[in-house]
């Protein structure tokens, strides 16, 4: 392989990502040296096993892909914004869209919300850390080593740009020769290992580690939203690994499961991979539902309302969501009685769904609302989500959407779902437990101005693309005629993402401007209307045990007791006993880094390094099953000290 | 876990620490994943069952004889895996290395027997590129083959800390659960005898 092959050459935006790639890499080494830095990035980061540590970096990770999957978004909008455009040529279009859609799901609305599951729910059902810190830590770090090996495509042997969907045969060595597919696979192969270990774990730690009297039906609505998408995170995601294999095997080794040589399928790769992927949509939103709940519950200041039909609408979503994956491709051609029983199928989620939407009003019915960030974001949801909802069901209906199929119609519909849902959700949830995170809120003024030039760019960008699309408009074209009339709404579609652009730059330079001037918060109810156990902690940044002393739990809301009954809650030095916490580990990081050799040998097919990468993990494995792993003791003294216990 | 739990001795040892009861129930809801991955391949491989291009059908290819042997040694191994667990609750550490011995000795006999028939079917012009079908058959099997052998390295290294460590909750926490993988692997099996074997034999046949 030739230098010019191995590097991504001949584009002037590849050549600038390289020098500021490369800028970013000098600055930060030069930073950790000069202020001698590394030892604390090792002991404090990358051996930590701690689960408030591990969301943070989830979601600081989330935020990078954010801004990644933005530029290729902001990139795709400048090429639209005026028919016959030269500004990107098909096949750098074709990457883009590519790895802006699976940037988006997998490497930044999934670990944004998985950060913030780390960061609450143990807090929320007072736990000292979730079931398998150790295994925590390999979850993230797996999850960031294949955010990694997917972006780095873009400098090092190219994109992939088969779709986020991958569809063959059009992902065959045929027709996307090269190292790009690879990266998807291996990639999300690789991240796919920590999700699934991630389901696991925080099924346990509900399961097994909650608080004395806290019931299964007393737990916080985001524990049980977060309960329930472990539960489809364990079944689905498995799906997705052997789809990943097989295709892999398809280009590697010349298998023939979805080739059009061989007898092979192609339409079985959409079925499995939509098997996962519906699946998906709703490992993405139940979380985000799970935080709104607490988020309008709190600023309402009422309980929330229907909480069993809530929990009953949650386990039906999740029962529905693997039942529905053909409505992905209705034009496949399965017949009506398939499509028909997928069609209803499809709706029917609607139901569960709406009775969560009512529910959500009436709690705020006769509610006293305070209108904090969180809170608009919460009903920026409400009203835009039920836009994609209702488009949804427009699609839903089988014979209309052989009119929708493949049109801006759809990429209008689940962008309202995905956006006002997932991340307004991620962005609401980051508000709302940022002080639990820094010990500091993020300033209100600027979070208004973040919500108001989010929400208001998301609908001038995304609203015209529904007639866009029902004017006939395809998705995934990387150009279009002037003849065509769709240049106006394309041109108002794109000023509305440069406004969501603006928008995300505010919330960046909000975090800046809060590290500098917020007020330091001083007890652990940030917002004093905290309902949950997360802000029964005794300092705002809860210390890396948790709680001092186990809480006990005695209905729902158990802050809101102890506030109205203006119970003491102070830990008494008699009930201080000595904690028992795990050790910090580097074998994650290690082992992850090996995947990462692993995952870039297979990419190029150098086989050998693949081999020297799979060892180096399984040593790692080994290293791991003969440590003893006892952890160690905080003691009475140094809980003493924390606390600030004076006696 | 240092401190002292208070146990009736009927509790068995790998229930007997926080860490054994956490890591049981975690692995019991890893199987459950494991049984997603098997079904998707199971649904690949049923689909593509009659995808044989121009390569061999099954029926031409399929012993019942090499088949029957492994499925037999698996099936004893997941029985004397079951005795082996039996003796470590009796404290009985001898009988639990001659048990599970035996039964990593009898799953290496599985694998020969599999390996033998890979080869086999390479030979007569079947690999994992000859056809849909063949891809399909090879990566279930294999799949089930690799666990298999990640199963005997891994319970190897298991006992190897059994001997250094002796009988402690946590150790008996381990066996127990490589006990339910080896399990796990068997019931595995005899869906791939019934799913791919026999009906490869029986419906490929007319």
């Amino acid at each position: 392989m030739k230098w010019d092959e191995f590097f991504v050459t001949g584009d002037p935006l590849i050549y600038g990502a390289d020098v500021s790639i490369g800028l970013t890499v000098i600055g930060l080494l030069f930073y950790l040296t000069y202020f001698k830095k590394w030892q604390w990035l090792w002991k404090e980061w990358l051996t930590t096993v701690d689960h408030k540590k591990l969301g943070i970096m989830y979601i600081a990770s989330a935020v990078l892909m954010l801004f990644r999957g933005g530029v290729d978004a902001l990139l795709m909008r400048a090429q639209l914004a005026v028919p016959d455009a030269k500004f990107l040529d098909a096949q750098h279009y074709n990457e883009i869209f590519t790895t802006h859609g699976t940037i988006m799901i997998i490497f930044m609305a999934m670990p944004f919300l998985i950060g913030l599951i780390n960061v609450v729910i143990p807090l929320q059902i007072g736990a000292r850390d979730v079931a398998f810190p150790y295994l925590n830590a390999v979850s993230f770090w797996t999850f960031f080593i294949g955010a990694m090996l997917f972006n780095i495509s873009f400098v090092i042997g190219g994109s992939p740009s088969a779709g986020w969907t991958a569809y063959m045969p059009l992902a065959g060595n045929e027709l996307s020769p090269g190292p790009g597919q690879n990266y998807y696979l291996l990639g999300l192969q690789i991240s796919g290992i920590g999700t699934l270990l991630t389901g696991i774990n925080f099924l346990v730690t509900i399961l097994k580690m909650r608080a004395p009297g806290m019931t299964l039906f007393r737990m916080p609505m985001f524990t049980w939203s977060a309960l329930i998408t472990m539960v489809i995170i364990v079944f689905a995601f498995p799906i997705l690994t052997v789809a990943l294999a097989l295709m892999t095997f398809d280009r590697l080794f010349g298998a023939h499961f979805f080739t059009l040589q061989g007898a092979g399928m192609d339409m079985l790769w959409a079925n499995l991979f939509w098997l996962w992927g519906h699946p998906e949509v709703y490992i993405v939103i139940l979380p985000a539902f799970g935080m709104f709940s607490e988020i309008i519950s709190t600023f309402a200041r009422k309980v929330l309302f229907g909480y069993k039909a809530m929990v009953w609408a949650m386990v039906l979503i999740a029962a529905y969501s693997f039942l529905v994956w053909v409505h992905h491709f209705f034009t496949m051609g399965t017949g009506a009685a398939v499509n028909t029983a997928f069609s209803i199928s499809t709706m029917l989620i609607g139901i569960p769904t709406g009775i969560k939407i009512f529910n959500w009003l009436f709690t705020m019915y006769k509610g006293k609302i305070s209108f904090t960030t969180p809170m608009l974001w919460a009903l920026g949801f409400i009203v835009n989500f039920v836009v994609g909802g209702v488009t949804g069901v427009m699609l839903a209906m089988a014979a209309a959407d052989y009119q929708y199929h493949n049109t801006y119609f759809l990429v209008s519909h689940f962008h309202y779902v995905l956006i006002a849902g997932t991340v307004f959700g991620c962005f609401a949830g980051l508000v709302f437990w940022y002080p639990k995170m820094f010990g500091y809120k993020l300033n209100e003024r600027i979070g208004k101005w973040v919500f108001w030039l989010f929400m208001i760019g998301f609908n001038v960008c995304f609203f015209p693309q529904y007639f866009l699309g029902l004017d006939g408009m395809p998705r995934r074209v990387y150009t279009y005629s002037a003849a065509s009339g769709w240049g106006d709404l394309n041109m108002v579609s794109t000023v509305g993402a440069f406004v969501m652009g603006i928008g995300f730059l505010a919330l960046v330079y909000n975090i800046y401007y809060s590290f500098r001037y917020s007020e330091r918060e001083n007890t652990g109810d940030s917002w004093g209307l905290g309902r949950t156990l997360e802000w029964a902690t005794t300092s705002a940044v809860p210390p890396h045990y948790n709680f001092a002393v186990t809480p006990t739990v005695e209905g729902l809301d158990p802050v809101v007791a102890i506030r109205n009954d203006k119970k003491d809650v102070t830990p008494k030095l008699a009930d201080i006993k000595p904690i028992h916490m795990p050790d910090n580990s580097g074998v994650p990081f290690v082992m992850a880094s090996f995947f990462f050799v692993a995952g870039f040998g297979l990419v190029f097919e150098w086989y050998w390094m693949g081999i020297v990468g799979l060892i180096g993990v399984f040593i790692t494995l080994i290293i791991r099953s003969f440590d003893k792993n006892e952890g160690y003791y905080v003691s009475v003294d140094e809980i003493k000290e924390t606390e600030r216990i004076t006696v | 876990m240092a401190h002292a739990e208070v146990h009736d001795h009927n509790t068995p040892l790998e229930y007997q620490s926080e860490t054994g009861r956490l890591n049981i129930l975690g692995f019991w809801i890893f199987l459950g994943a494991e049984i997603a991955l098997f079904s998707t391949l199971f649904a690949t491989y049923l689909v593509l069952m009659y995808r044989t291009a121009d390569g061999p059908t099954p029926h031409e290819l399929f012993e019942l004889k090499g088949v029957l042997i492994e499925t037999f040694l698996l099936l004893t191994s997941s029985f004397t895996c079951g005795i082996a667990i039996h003796e470590m609750r009796k404290r009985n550490r001898t009988g639990l290395f001659v048990w599970m011995i035996i039964t990593l000795a009898l799953g290496a006999g599985f694998l020969g027997y599999e390996i033998y028939e890979f080869v086999t079917y390479v030979h007569e012009g079947a690999a994992l590129g000859t056809s849909a079908f063949w891809s399909g058959f090879f990566v279930i099997v294999g799949t089930h083959g690799l666990h298999v052998t990640m199963g005997i390295a891994w319970i190897i290294l298991i006992l190897i800390q059994v001997a250094r460590r002796g009988l402690t909750p946590q150790t008996s926490a381990k066996v127990f659960i490589s006990s339910l993988y080896w399990h796990f692997l068997d019931v595995v099996w005899i869906f791939i005898f019934t799913a791919v074997y026999l009906t490869g034999m029986v419906l490929h046949n007319g």
